[in-house]
């Protein structure tokens, strides 16, 4: 058994009403050598404050180059059961949905192999089990997959895809998230498990503006649904509203970004021709306002962290698109731009890095993307723009 | 006992194994849902049925007795089904109305806390730290821990004009989404990185490190078959010690985190914006950051005094302008605030337009 360790600065977070990360891992400490000298190796973070991990070495399962991050201890000595504490990313149910069985099995197979840790989930998505030795990694790979389960991405390769909770539980929704999700999960297998990007994909996939996935914020691929036809409304709920203390006009009217509502105390009125679908009123009246006529997806591209550029968000590239099975469309449209970022993206490049880089031109032109005003807050305002041969002679 | 067959490249199991029954039939045909408080709303399908989702905090860093928990939960409660949301709460699936109460008295009696939905304070999506991470310069664990106990009300009973999104991320590479929250803690460096020539030499690929440097403070040092680094240009990001360890970024005397507000990844009523600089530095203070907390508790007691309904931090602070944030909250103005780095001469103020 390891060593238990004083743990008088971690111990401060177990108090007050939040559950502590620190109460579950000393839960996993009564069953793991592993997470014992996690929560001592943290004690000493705490005391130090500094971490005392090491960068990722090259570890896997056999065939594969993604779905384990390596982690190894920068004190094997001091914390000999964390040596080797490797992270195990398994790809997550569309959704997030689980049965009891599943995760009972899951947590059998990572009490036997690993520290009995997780997050539910990475930030990306995953199921993430961790820490765990190298030995292990093999065992645990074949007890997941022989169940229908595998692992996530990592590195440069195609990251875990990831979604709302969409038309499972979400009257919103105006495409199918889930089944998206599953199927780029699925048409992508090598592309997610064989690194061989110049860096990493992550898409995420949101029903509709409200974006609870943050897609637009944390995908170098959007696809937020949305819709073309008029919002439909019923009055009699408008007026439910209203009695129950709605303040429709300042609420509802006032807060129209496009100023497309009107409310004379009886009924709601929307010009639906300017209305730029942000989903404030439906997400207040979800009663009495519904969208109506096609749907589909806005597919927006680039949004990223602030490496290396800064911060980007998403931006539009096709405005409408849509989204049937096999998303046979949207799938040639994703080729088109792995194969443009596989030509001309460099070491560590994210897509949208790139597409700054060359200019949205060479990148629609490549992709076969008309322009249109849809993709731009306004057009340039500098005097200084290219003109091809072709150009010339139109 | 031998391990059995392994399988490669077969992908997740198929969604509609994982979804309970009442959403198997009723699947893209809900009408409409409620919230009836914090911790409990309905969802009402086109035929009438119901699902109740009765949301749970989570740490994210779950133990498995902690998981077999609220899997036994699921099992006695909801036939075995619950989900996991974006920002890491638990949502037991309720389709038999009679199993709710007994459910949230279970759930009470075993101190879970029930809440997180609707106008308040939600889980704080947050990073690795250093439970598990080689770049933290901060523990994420720890920040949203003391912060959740801070607003802990606002996640079970009291309101907020509009959610109020935490992040914290523990070092710039934001695995949150720090730069796009209402309030958001991201951990910074201070000091230039400090190269360790010899190991530079051996583990490192020089173009690779100079190419990571974003305001191309790194350049060959041949003499050492080495780098070196332009502390006049450095912005201590930090991406160079990623690509290159022996480029040591963390100086615990001069760590500490940055506090940024404003931002939001909806379309409703307004764009998606980036969060923005409010409070340049706050020393790490484990196991608890006071300060900290203190901060973000100026910053959100100033929204809730000023914001109107519906309003988000950054829809607020818009509205009565950035001079008037730092007005209200008595944050003060400094030098890093005003912006040097890529988008800088977006930021500057073209106008003669703004408030004393």
């Amino acid at each position: 058994m390891a060593k238990k360790h004083q743990t008088p600065l971690l111990d401060e977070l177990e108090k007050g009403p939040f559950p502590s990360f620190v109460t579950e891992i000393k839960k996993a400490a009564t069953k793991s050598d592993m997470a014992a000298d996690e929560l001592g190796q943290l004690e000493k973070s705490y005391r130090d404050q500094r971490g005392y991990w090491k960068h990722g070495g090259i570890v896997g399962v056999r065939g594969y180059g993604s779905g384990v991050i390596g982690r190894y201890s920068s004190l094997p000595e001091e914390f000999p059961n964390v040596a080797n504490f490797h992270t195990v990313r398994i790809n997550s149910i569309s959704g997030f949905f689980y049965t009891s069985k599943f995760l009972k099995e899951m947590c059998d197979i990572w009490d036997k192999y690993g520290s009995g840790l997780t997050n539910l989930h990475g930030s990306t998505g995953d199921l993430v089990l961790l820490g765990t030795t190298t030995e292990n990694l093999e065992p645990i790979f074949a007890e997941f997959s022989s169940r229908g389960f595998d692992l996530g991405g990592s590195g440069s390769a195609l990251r875990t895809p990831s979604c709302c909770v969409g038309p499972a539980r979400c009257e919103w929704s105006n495409i199918n998230t889930l089944d998206i999700t599953y199927s780029i999960t699925q048409e992508w297998q090598d592309e997610m498990h064989r690194p061989a990007f110049p860096y990493k994909f992550k898409f995420k996939t949101a029903g509709c503006a409200v974006d609870c996935i943050a897609s637009i914020a944390r995908a170098d691929c959007s696809i937020i649904g949305t819709w073309k036809g008029k919002i439909a409304i019923d009055q009699a709920e408008v007026a439910n509203y209203a009695k129950k203390g709605t303040n429709i006009s300042e609420e509802i009217v006032n807060r129209c970004p496009s100023r497309c509502m009107s409310y004379d105390g009886k009924e709601l009125k929307i010009a639906d021709e300017d209305c730029i679908r942000c989903m404030h009123c439906i997400a207040k009246m979800t009663k009495a306002l519904k969208p109506t006529g096609e749907r589909g997806a806005t597919i927006l591209i680039g949004s990223k962290a602030p490496f290396v550029i800064g911060a980007t968000l998403s931006w539009v590239i096709v405005p409408f698109i849509k989204m049937e099975p096999p998303y046979t469309e949207f799938k040639d449209l994703i080729r088109k731009m792995w194969e443009f970022w596989d030509e001309h993206g460099k070491n560590r490049e994210r897509i949208g890095e790139l597409i700054i880089r060359k200019g949205m031109r060479e990148f629609l032109e490549y992709i076969g993307v008309n322009p249109v005003p849809q993709q731009v807050k306004e057009p340039r305002r500098d005097p200084f723009f290219f003109w091809t041969e072709q150009d010339l002679q139109k | 006992m031998s391990a059995p067959q392994r399988k490669t490249d077969i992908g997740p199991p198929h969604y509609k194994d994982f979804l309970p029954p009442v959403i198997q039939k009723n699947y893209g045909d809900w009408k409409y849902h409620e919230v009836i408080n914090h911790g409990v709303m309905v969802h009402v399908a086109n035929n009438g049925d119901k699902l109740w989702s009765v949301r749970v905090a989570s740490p994210r860093l779950l133990s498995t007795d902690t998981i077999r928990d609220f899997a036994g939960m699921a099992e006695k409660y909801c036939g075995g089904y619950l989900r996991f949301t974006t920002r890491n709460n638990v949502e037991l699936l309720v389709s038999d109305e009679k199993n709710l109460e007994p459910l949230q008295k279970e759930l009470k009696s075993k101190k879970y806390m029930i809440g997180g939905i609707g106008s308040g304070i939600s889980n704080i999506v947050h990073t690795q730290g250093w439970v598990h991470c080689h770049s933290a310069c901060t523990d994420a664990s720890g920040l949203v821990k003391v912060l959740m106990d801070e607003f802990a009300d606002y996640f079970t009973t009291k309101h907020t004009p509009n959610k109020v999104r935490l992040a914290v991320a523990c070092c710039v590479n934001m695995c949150g989404a720090v730069h796009c929250s209402d309030i958001a803690v991201v951990a910074i460096h201070r000091k230039i990185p400090v190269v360790d020539h010899d190991k530079v030499k051996n583990v490192c690929e020089i173009p690779s490190t100079i190419a990571s440097c974003p305001t191309g403070a790194i350049s060959p040092d041949p003499a050492k078959k080495s780098v070196k680094v332009n502390p006049d240009k450095c912005m201590y990001c930090g991406n160079c010690f990623t690509v290159c360890p022996p480029m040591e970024i963390h100086d615990p005397e001069y760590d500490g985190v940055a506090i940024v507000v404003g931002g939001k990844v909806g379309n409703l009523r307004s764009n998606p914006k980036f969060s923005k600089l409010a409070v340049p530095f706050i020393k790490n203070n484990p196991p608890r950051w006071p300060e900290v907390t203190a901060a973000v508790r100026k910053i959100f007691d100033a929204y809730m005094a000023g914001a109107k309904k519906h309003e988000r931090v950054g829809e607020w602070i818009e509205r009565i302008g950035w001079e008037k944030f730092f007005k209200v909250t008595g944050l003060p103005f400094t030098f890093q605030h005003i912006d040097d780095f890529t988008i800088a001469r977006e930021t500057f103020r073209t106008a003669a337009t703004f408030k004393w």
